[in-house]
């Protein structure tokens, strides 16, 4: 078989994984499209162990522990997006940037104001419960 | 038994060591620690005396660590000169010592005053015995801070922080250029020891000697308060009044002029600064004499007095006669010592310092006023009290420049108007002494008290002031502080008083020593050849004419006086010249408006330089670099997705370019 498919194939896979990773808005298809990479990789490594004929097969090998250390990474991530959702209400990329700088300072200015609103809020409450 | 006159520093420096360690803890033990240390030092300065005696020069020498070019050594260099001042210094500071135990009594920094003054004493034994320049210049400065401490006694007023402060930049002015003097002198003779420069001096190799003895002179003139670094010793009168006695009347000022004397081998051959010092003598002799007789305060008057006698050592020095001015450094450290004390006596009893407010104390103070009187006596010169003989052996002196032969055999011969320059300012000085010393004897001791000036001047000047802070301070004798009545006013308390008997007893005697050479001219520089020593003995025509001009002139001021005893004289002979006169010639206050206000100037422009250049600079360059930082910071937008970009785009620019480099 010629060399030149599976490395087409795993091209375009890993070309979907990037604009998967750098255009998509949902945290779990991000992590999905790094899975696509993965593979493409993958695919790579096993399409170049059988052309080249190598006697200790390192190339499945390491398809296999890629295979493994990317199931372990789904699972990690998976965790940290479901708890960042909880927290959030949302697992949107784009809406999670306040360790931007700017975003960071108008956090802080909205959270400063917040703070100040409380106690009048809670002044009021009390002036309707008496 | 050579080095024994290293043990003499010692003694006061332990004693000053442990009083300022242990004297807050122990006050009981303060007193007689300074008193005991003190007259220890004097014992033990005796058979220094003795050992001196014959010309002999006993010189110990120690190098205590290698130091480069020149090494500094350790060591006393005793000669006759050196020995008779070492039994002055000590002599004085024990009677100083004694009567500051009343003086002082019950003042809360008594402790470090009496270790303070036996530290000062030790400095000055360095200053004297000290066989090295830098050693000597060691306890030179250390006399320098105490005079600083000691002046600021009673810190609390803000003048006399300012008077400290004063006195002390005032003679460091004079002491960076001697510090260089003694660099050159070295450099000259190869070694800082005080034996070697005047072996070079004496063999003539001194190749800078002008130079060296102008720069000496510097600190000469600081330290002895000589035009034009005079104006701190008036101020100087802020401190307690035994100070003024031990430090700015009788030794370290005097200092100034025995360091001249120690080192006059090398004056001796640049007749330059002797031209120098001549003239700086004659203006400070006169003008402080002058301004000593406009003064209010009965301080101050001494204090321009002394000056003005200061000046009379300063002069016999730059006419050649060594040993008359070393004389009168003796004569005059007994007297104004006296003096000092007599007044501190009259402020320790009366309240006040004004002159305007004493009087008529003559009945009620009579151990006091016969002192004082033979003090004043000595002072003016009248015979055959100290100060005639060694005034008189100054002028005469002059007077043999002036006719073109040496004061002594062998000494230098300056210009002849050096001489007559010296001559005729002695002589007017002799006629102003007259003056001012019979106003202030006139307006302490005779008349009557002017009762009704004390309270107003006790409200009004601030000349009245330091007196009854002293006792506010001291918290002694209220009954002296408030109102001054005649009743209150009586000798004070023995040990004050028996130390101005003490101090008497030289102040009429000490003139004597100098008619034969076996008694005092034989231990002075130039007394030892030969069996007579012509120098001392008071010449014929000068003592006629000063004695007549003081005879003329007492009585003259004596008659103005008599004639309304109330008025002051000051105000009478000077008119509306007074203020000025007072003021002494303005002279201060022309240095404020040259030294002072441009150096406050310098310091706010050297302030705005460091506010809008030094600190504008460190703090632009946070400011622009937070600037730059806020270019790169709008990249840190928060999106994970922008970042994978940049380093998706940074790997493919990174491989492009290895892919390019390796085709």
């Amino acid at each position: 078989m010629r060399l030149v498919y599976p490395l087409l194939v795993s091209a375009l896979l890993f070309s979907i994984g990037v604009y998967g990773v750098l255009a998509r808005r949902n945290a779990i298809l991000v992590l999905m499209s790094v899975e696509l990479m993965l593979n493409a990789v993958n695919l790579n490594l096993v399409a170049f162990d059988v052309w080249l004929g190598d006697g200790l097969r390192a190339g499945q090998v390491f398809a296999l522990y890629i295979i493994t250390i990317a199931a372990a990474e789904i699972g990690l991530g998976l965790a940290i997006i479901l708890l960042v959702f909880r927290n959030r209400q949302t697992s949107d990329v784009d809406a999670l940037r306040e360790l931007g700088e700017y975003e960071h300072d108008r956090l802080v200015e909205e959270a400063a104001e917040a703070e100040q609103a409380i106690p009048r809020q809670a002044v009021r409450e009390q002036a309707a419960a008496q | 038994m050579r080095a024994y006159a290293g043990l003499l520093p010692a003694i006061p420096f332990l004693a000053a060591a442990v009083g300022l360690l242990f004297g807050p803890r122990f006050p009981r033990l303060v007193a007689p620690l300074a008193v005991y240390a003190t007259g220890a030092a004097l014992v033990l300065s005796l058979p220094i005396w003795w050992l001196a005696r014959d010309g002999v020069v006993v010189e110990t020498t120690r190098e205590l660590t290698p130091t480069g070019a020149f090494p500094i050594t350790v060591g006393t260099r005793v000669d006759g000169l050196a020995a008779v001042v070492a039994v002055m210094v000590c002599a004085v500071a024990l009677a100083v010592q004694v009567y500051s135990t009343q003086y002082l009594h019950g003042d809360r920094r008594y402790s470090s005053y009496a270790a303070l003054v036996s530290l000062f004493t030790a400095a000055m034994l360095t200053v004297v015995l000290s066989g090295d320049l830098i050693v000597l210049l060691i306890g030179w400065e250390v006399m320098g801070i105490c005079s600083y401490f000691l002046i600021g006694h009673y810190w609390e007023q803000d003048w006399v922080q300012g008077a400290a402060v004063k006195a002390f930049v005032m003679t460091k002015l004079g002491d960076v250029p001697f510090l260089f003097g003694i660099f050159v002198l070295a450099a000259d003779a190869g070694s800082f020891r005080i034996g070697d420069v005047l072996e070079t001096a004496q063999t003539g190799q001194l190749e800078h000697a002008t130079l060296a003895t102008l720069l000496l002179l510097g600190g000469v003139v600081g330290k002895s308060a000589q035009f034009p670094l005079h104006s701190w010793l008036p101020d100087a009168m802020a401190g307690p009044t035994p100070i003024s006695a031990l430090i700015h009347a009788a030794t370290m000022v005097a200092a100034g002029m025995y360091l001249v004397a120690r080192l006059y081998p090398a004056f001796a051959v640049a007749t330059a600064t002797l031209a120098v010092l001549g003239v700086i003598a004659a203006i400070t002799m006169v003008g402080s004499a002058v301004a000593a007789f406009a003064q209010d305060d009965i301080k101050r008057v001494l204090a321009y007095s002394t000056v003005s006698q200061l000046a009379y050592m300063g002069g016999a020095l730059a006419v050649g006669a060594v040993g008359a001015s070393m004389f009168h450094l003796l004569t005059h450290g007994a007297f104004k010592a006296l003096l000092f004390l007599c007044a501190g006596a009259v402020i320790h009893v009366v309240g006040t310092n004004s002159l305007r407010a004493l009087g008529g104390l003559r009945a009620a103070m009579p151990i006091t006023f016969v002192t004082m009187t033979l003090g004043l006596a000595a002072l003016v010169g009248i015979p055959p009290l100290a100060g005639f003989f060694s005034k008189e052996a100054i002028l005469t002196a002059a007077e043999h420049v002036m006719a073109g032969e040496p004061a002594v055999e062998g000494a230098p011969l300056p210009a002849a108007w050096v001489g007559g320059l010296v001559l005729v300012a002695g002589l007017v000085t002799v006629v102003l002494t007259t003056a001012y010393c019979t106003r202030l004897w006139l307006m302490t001791f005779l008349g009557s008290r002017r009762a009704g000036v004390v309270a107003a001047v006790a409200e009004e000047s601030g000349v009245a002031q330091p007196s009854a802070d002293e006792s506010a301070i001291t918290g002694s004798q209220p009954a002296h502080t408030g109102s001054p009545a005649v009743g209150a006013a009586h000798d004070p308390p023995p040990a004050m008083s028996w130390t101005l008997v003490a101090l008497a007893v030289p102040t009429v005697l000490l003139g004597f020593f100098g008619l034969s050479a076996i008694l005092l001219p034989k231990w002075l520089p130039g007394g030892e050849a030969g069996a007579g020593h012509p120098a001392l003995v008071p010449g014929l025509v000068t003592s006629l004419i000063s004695v007549g001009a003081i005879a003329a002139i007492g009585w003259y001021v004596y008659r103005r006086w008599a004639a309304d005893p109330v008025a002051d004289l000051a105000d009478a002979f000077l008119g509306r010249y007074r203020a000025v006169v007072e003021d002494g010639f303005g002279i201060d206050r022309l240095y404020n408006r040259l030294f002072v206000r441009p150096t406050y100037a310098l310091a706010h422009a050297i302030q705005r330089t460091d506010d809008d250049v030094v600190d504008a600079s460190v703090r632009g360059s946070g400011t622009g670099a937070r600037a730059l930082g806020a270019v790169l910071r709008r990249v840190q937008t928060g999106n994970v997705q922008t970042y994978l970009t940049g380093i998706l785009v940074g790997a493919l620019v990174v491989g492009l370019s290895v892919a390019a480099a390796a085709r």
